[in-house]
């Protein structure tokens, strides 16, 4: 029988973290190389997996680098070498790789990396907000956001097919918070191990380093007749990939029997006012917005499950009745106009059909919790400003003593 | 094995003309020969960015003939070579590949002594079965012979200009090679242009021996030195009948001498060449000479203690 | 080989569309295609009666631009040649060198040992 064949049933349910339920899916994935070093709060993750390497229960090649910059670099290669290579980081980490990840994207390898959303020091601070995935929003890597453990599961091994796509041929990043999601234990529904390896499939490398009858010469130095070529090569196939990402996901659901949308909605048929958030923080406005709809407000939300590429047009189109919008987020782009994803969604929707009015709101940096009566406070605002209210300030602050 | 001129005249010259490295060039001497010593494997290398680097591979042409080659970036040649051997090891475990491969990381010292180091340390560490070649030009030749922690005391570069305050660098070389030795890998040496079949048969040595192997050739650099196009093979010579750079290895931690001069040359007939020691030449300077002449012998002596505590 | 690498050939001048995957290049060496012959300001000169095939010369050449046929000296390759003067210095012909150095990079036509690859 085949994938699609198979009815969906009953399966395995576990207790989980979001940095145990990474470290199963690379588990159940069996790459061939894994170099990784240990950051908190991912280090779970390379932990357990070190667990399974030491019981044999995988035949990955486990390179204990000694940088996150090495953790890469080796990644690159064993990428290049033709294999399924995985690494994982956080925060400075992720900060350390930073010229690496432009290489791996430049060099087109389809390298899968859970990423642990930390804050950026200084001052340090291990807890998570998403200043590290948003400083590398430009690296051309896909960047895939998720807001529980199963999501984790579910995206890292789609990210598998999606980085190896050949219409793509990019690495993969997934983001989730640090602590509020990779420390907290929640319900997780695992496949088997032989329907990953089915779904994931063999490793088909487009690029191959092994194979001595087609040498190849990697990382030329391309000058300014060809360079332009080159990126607008890769940008061209970043864009493109989010309609892989969504027939993966298709595939995915039909195995798992879990919808994988690219954006998460709650209540945007009929929204009035509407707030975008991603990853944890989406699921709390989530809450709020089942809450507040109880009580008859027409209030929804939109949590984007991909990053990069920006899903702008789907957004437009989810937009196209609201009157306005708030963009929560966990990360601050300093000295700019506002913070980045309501940088992204104003841009997507100034030539669209869709015209809400658009406030940004900064949150939950370091760690901070964000409550549910936080994002009331945020759609009541919201509602001010679709009755024709004052809109107020472009860019706030959520729970800060200012 | 033996190295034989008339069969290696026979192999595959896998690093070809047409690359933009200078006239003269020591370091491109040492990437062909590494080529030819390597010609009966396949080779999969990973190279940091430098002078060789950067003059082999210009879109869209390679100086590189059958060879997988894969430059990423400047610092980190060792952990993207320990990543190809890991990922070869995970392949030929699940049966995926059946082919036999050598591994090699070549970098410039600017890469290797300094950016370089961790990575280069971290695959050392690991065990990675890959031989690390340094060739040692002195400094940060590529972007305009800067300094780095290879260059010799009072060299002048373009970092460490000869002046009135100061005369050329002022801190002595970085001795990596034991550094590397330190590591206890199975193989490490020491290396000159000036002695084609001591180099050829440390490659091949290195190769053969399982684990992770390092390598330093002297690669003279004509232009960072101020001397002539034709000079770089002399002065390879001159280093080690200098005893500056003598000829070495270190077996399974066994030190010992791969060839050694019947009377070792006075150091200034090595250094007087050299446009960027013209100053230990001046009158006045003498002191300069001397204390380079005593860190030669300093390093000749330590060098000698191990070989006689290896015996 | 995936068919999303392939060599391009120098000359032509790819579009987005068409360069290969990541920038790759096939290592077939087409690096000789590039010719650095132009940048002497010196030429060896070979001097086939003095030459006792040692190889010396063909070894120590950074450009690969000593040409050997069977095993033996027969030319200088013109358009890769950069005239640094190695080959000549490590000539160890005695009492004449079968390799000297000479003013200017351009060969005469007398000069038949000095021949095109490209």
């Amino acid at each position: 029988m085949t994938i699609a064949e198979k009815p969906v049933r009953q399966r395995k349910v576990v207790g989980l973290t979001g940095d145990g339920a990474a470290a199963d899916a690379m588990m159940q994935i069996n790459p061939d190389q894994v170099a990784a070093y240990p950051i908190t709060p991912q280090t779970e993750i390379v932990e357990r997996f070190a667990e399974y390497v030491a019981n044999g229960e995988v035949q990955t090649e486990f390179v204990a680098v000694e940088s996150e910059h090495s953790a890469l670099s080796a990644c690159c290669g064993g990428a290049a070498a033709g294999g399924r290579v995985m690494t994982c980081t956080s925060s400075q980490g992720l900060a350390l790789m930073h010229e690496v990840l432009y290489i791996a994207s430049g060099n087109r390898l389809p390298i899968v990396m859970p990423m642990v959303n930390r804050t950026l020091s200084a001052p340090i601070n291990i807890h998570g907000d998403h200043s590290d995935s948003m400083g590398s929003r430009d690296a051309a890597w896909i960047q895939l956001f998720c807001a529980d453990a199963q999501e984790i599961y579910d995206t890292t091994i789609q990210a598998v097919r999606i980085a190896e796509h050949p219409d793509v041929s990019l690495p993969v990043m997934i983001c989730f918070d640090g602590f509020n999601v990779s420390h907290d234990m929640e319900r997780v529904e695992m496949l088997d191990k032989e329907e990953v390896q089915e779904f994931v499939g063999d490793n088909k490398p487009a690029i191959n380093m092994l194979d001595p009858e087609n040498p190849i010469t990697i990382g030329s130095l391309v000058l300014p007749p060809f360079f332009f070529e080159h990126k607008l090569s890769m940008i061209n196939a970043l864009e493109g990939s989010l309609k892989v990402i969504e027939e993966v996901g298709k595939e995915f659901e039909k195995l798992s029997g879990r919808a994988q949308p690219i954006l998460e909605t709650y209540g945007m048929e009929d929204a009035e006012v509407a707030v975008v958030a991603l990853s944890g923080i989406g699921g709390t406005a989530t809450w709020t917005v089942m809450k507040l709809r109880e009580q008859g407000m027409k209030v929804g939300v939109i949590r984007p499950r991909v990053y990069r590429p920006f899903p702008g047009a789907q957004m437009a189109q989810l937009l196209k009745n609201v009157k306005a919008v708030a963009v929560v987020e966990k990360a601050t782009s300093p000295g700019a106009a506002a913070s980045p994803i309501f940088e992204d969604l104003a841009t997507a929707l100034y030539d669209q059909n869709a015209h809400p009015k658009m406030v940004n709101y900064v949150t939950g940096l370091g760690g901070r919790d964000t409550s549910s009566a936080q994002f009331t406070a945020v759609f009541e605002r919201l509602q001010g400003i679709a009755k024709g209210g004052p809109v107020g300030p472009r860019v706030s602050y959520i729970g800060v003593r200012e | 094995m033996a190295i034989n001129l008339k069969e290696l005249a026979k192999k595959d010259i896998k690093f070809t003309s047409g690359h933009r490295l200078c006239t003269g060039c020591g370091p491109a001497i040492i990437a062909k020969w590494t080529m030819l010593a390597a010609a009966d494997y396949n080779v999969a290398m990973s190279s940091a960015t430098c002078c060789v680097e950067i003059s082999s591979a210009v879109f869209p042409y390679s100086s590189w003939k059958g060879v997988s080659w894969y430059h990423n970036a400047f610092e980190n040649a060792g952990a993207v070579v320990g990543g190809i051997e890991a990922t070869y090891k995970a392949l030929k475990r699940k049966g995926k590949i059946d082919k036999d491969f050598k591994f090699i990381a070549m970098g410039g010292d600017g890469g290797t002594y300094d950016i370089g180091f961790q990575s280069l340390s971290g695959m050392a560490e690991r065990g990675h079965n890959a031989l690390y070649i340094v060739y040692d030009n002195n400094a940060y030749m590529n972007t305009g012979i800067q300094r780095s922690s290879a260059t010799p005391k009072y060299a002048w570069t373009t970092t460490t200009y000869v002046g009135d305050a100061y005369q050329g660098k002022q801190q002595r070389r970085k001795d990596l090679v034991s550094i590397m030795a330190a590591h206890d890998i199975p193989y490490v040496a020491q290396a000159s242009l000036g002695y084609w079949r001591d180099y050829m048969t440390k490659v091949q040595k290195a190769l053969e021996t399982p684990g992770p192997s390092f390598i330093a050739v002297y690669a003279p650099c004509w232009r960072g030195w101020r001397t002539e196009t034709n000079s770089a093979v002399d002065l390879g010579r001159l280093a080690v009948q200098s005893r500056y750079w003598p000829l070495f290895e270190v077996v399974d931690g066994k030190w010992g001498m791969t060839y050694e001069p019947r009377e070792a040359k006075p150091l200034a007939d090595f250094l007087k060449p050299q446009g960027r020691f013209s100053h230990l030449f001046r009158p006045g300077y003498e002191h300069l000479m001397a204390d380079f002449q005593s860190e030669v012998d300093f390093k000749w002596d330590q060098l000698q203690r191990r070989i006689a505590s290896s015996k | 080989m995936s068919d999303k690498v392939y060599e391009v050939k120098p000359g032509t001048f790819p579009t987005a569309g068409e360069i290969p995957l990541g920038g790759i290049i096939p290592s077939n060496g087409n690096g000789v295609l590039n010719k650095t012959g132009s940048w002497r300001t010196q030429r060896p000169i070979f001097n086939d009666a003095a030459c006792t095939d040692c190889l010396l010369c063909w070894l120590h050449c950074p450009d690969d631009s000593i040409i050997l046929e069977e095993g033996k000296v027969v030319g200088i390759d013109v358009d890769h040649c950069k005239g640094c003067g190695i080959c000549a210095n490590e000539c160890n012909s005695k009492p004449v060198k079968a390799m000297t150095m000479a003013q200017g990079g351009r060969y005469e036509a007398s000069e038949t040992f000095a021949r095109h690859t490209v």
